[in-house]
């Protein structure tokens, strides 16, 4: 009995998904299409370089959806530490997962837009850096969690590495800044992070926040897809354990 | 080495005052200290890793930079960073292939005492691993880098490495695939250490200003401050039951 009222709550719930998920796909249909017709062009750009700028919305889009990704693990591990109830550790490993294939992005296209604008595909810029780093570290915590058995020690333990994680991202982008500042300047003697730069006009300022609104759905999509899959899973288990007694 | 802990008369005693916490983290510096000493699993081992690191670094490098002045700031910190991870999952690891770790835990002691006897223990073969690396390098790529700071910023560093790494010695212990997953969690959380060590090793053999290499030592400080302060809040959560 109760579980028919279970599973019709969750079939509710999963309706609301699925019309959660066809607004973030409209959202981001809006935004590519915006970011590749509707924005402006870079009035100080020109040949490759004024292709190459329109990455710049997928960039920080995605940049949004990692850095969303980065506040869920934060956010889930101290609840979890706090109240020990495994939903928050769900929504930080959530938070990580997804929070990776964005970082990934983010330093991807970064990488593909530096080779025409900086004339390297790669830099130890203190942001490049430090994205870097937080996306290695979102790596090393899937990994961590792979190896425990037990659900409660796996969330303790990952909360625990997620803490330490964090504390040491802005001292990596402080470090790395200062790494920076007195090395060599690798672009004619210019600040390299001036090169490249545009002005944003009305369009393109429109554009940058349709691409922002389309990943922050998109990455909400997905965060709450994976902790539907999650806690699914965690009830399988559930159920295998109480066949198995 | 059960012996070595406060009896029951003292527990209280031991319990109590700054003296009593001091006296168990020195118990247990000195019960990882002697099973080393009598067992050799550790000390032996990063120190033959970092001489040989250090012979494998100048084959590939030596003949290559015109000056080696350019790459032992990133080869002494690389070195660290290898031959660390080396010992640090043997601290936890040894205790937990013996069963010893239930022992430990079980004396009525503050278990921030625990952890941070373990970090003295590791940070004196990291200091004694150090002492052999330093001359190596002086000897392999004439560099030398007996300089204050660079051993002011060396010791530091050392320090914030040894109390990450220790407690996460301890989280991966526990974990099915503790040896390989050890340096994949604790190099990238090490990388304000490593960048701020590099840099300030380079600034002073360059020969730059000590006011270029303060702020380095700024930033490997706040990073120990930061890492023990917040290792005591947590270092309870490690050892609950289950």
């Amino acid at each position: 009995m109760n579980e028919t009222a279970v599973q019709g709550g969750a079939g509710r719930w999963f309706a609301l998904l699925l019309v959660f998920d066809a607004v973030a796909a409209l959202a981001m249909i809006a935004a590519t299409w915006a970011a590749l017709l509707y924005a402006g062009d870079a009035i100080n750009l020109a040949g490759v370089e004024q292709v190459a700028q329109r990455i710049f919305y997928f960039h920080i889009g995605s940049n949004i959806a990692a850095l969303l990704g980065f506040l869920a693990s934060l956010v889930g591990s101290l609840g979890y530490l706090i109240s020990r109830r495994l939903v928050w550790d769900r929504w930080a490993a959530a938070g990580v997962e997804v929070g990776t294939i964005f970082g990934v992005f983010v330093l991807l296209s970064g990488a593909i837009w530096a080779k025409p604008a900086w004339n390297t595909y790669w830099t130890w810029d203190p942001r490049l850096t430090t994205a870097t780093i937080t996306v290695l570290i979102y790596i090393a915590y899937m990994l961590f969690r792979n190896g425990f058995e037990n659900p409660d020690t796996r969330a303790r333990f990952a909360g625990i590495y997620a803490i330490f994680a964090f504390l040491s991202v802005p001292l990596t982008y402080y470090s790395a800044r200062l790494f920076r500042s007195i090395h060599p300047i690798v672009f004619d003697g210019a600040n390299q992070e001036a090169q490249g730069g545009f002005s944003i006009g009305p369009t393109m300022g429109q554009t940058l926040a349709m691409a922002m609104i389309g990943f922050g759905l998109l990455f909400f999509a997905l965060l709450f897809h994976r902790v539907r899959q999650m806690e699914l899973e965690s009830r399988i288990d559930a159920f295998r354990g109480e066949i198995v007694e | 080495m059960m012996a070595e802990l406060p009896q029951e008369g003292e527990q209280s005693r031991a319990r109590a005052g700054l003296a009593g916490y001091f006296r168990v983290v020195w118990t247990v510096a000195e019960k990882d200290v002697r099973t080393e000493l009598r067992a050799k699993e550790i000390l032996g081992t990063m120190a033959a890793f970092s001489v040989l690191a250090a012979v494998i670094f100048g084959l590939a490098f030596d003949l290559r930079v015109p000056r080696t002045e350019l790459v032992v700031p990133g080869i002494l910190w690389v070195i660290i960073l290898f031959a660390g991870v080396l010992g640090l999952h043997r601290s936890f690891g040894s205790e937990t292939d013996r069963g010893t770790l239930t022992g430990l835990l079980l004396a009525p002691v503050e278990r921030s005492a625990l952890y941070l006897g373990k970090t003295a223990a590791n940070l004196l073969y990291f200091l004694v691993v150090e002492a052999l690396l330093v001359p190596a390098l002086l000897i392999l790529f004439d560099v030398n880098l007996l300089k204050p700071l660079i051993l002011l910023g060396l010791l530091l560093g050392t320090i914030g490495y040894v109390a990450v790494g220790t407690l996460f010695a301890a989280l991966t212990a526990r974990n099915r695939a503790r040896e390989t997953l050890l340096p994949v969690l604790l190099l990238p959380v090490l990388a304000p250490l490593f960048i701020s060590g590099v840099g300030l090793t380079a600034a002073v053999l360059d020969g730059r200003a000590a006011s270029e290499a303060w702020p380095w030592i700024g930033i490997i400080a706040l990073y120990d401050v930061l890492v023990f302060a917040v290792a005591f809040l947590i270092v309870d959560l490690i050892w609950e039951q289950g």
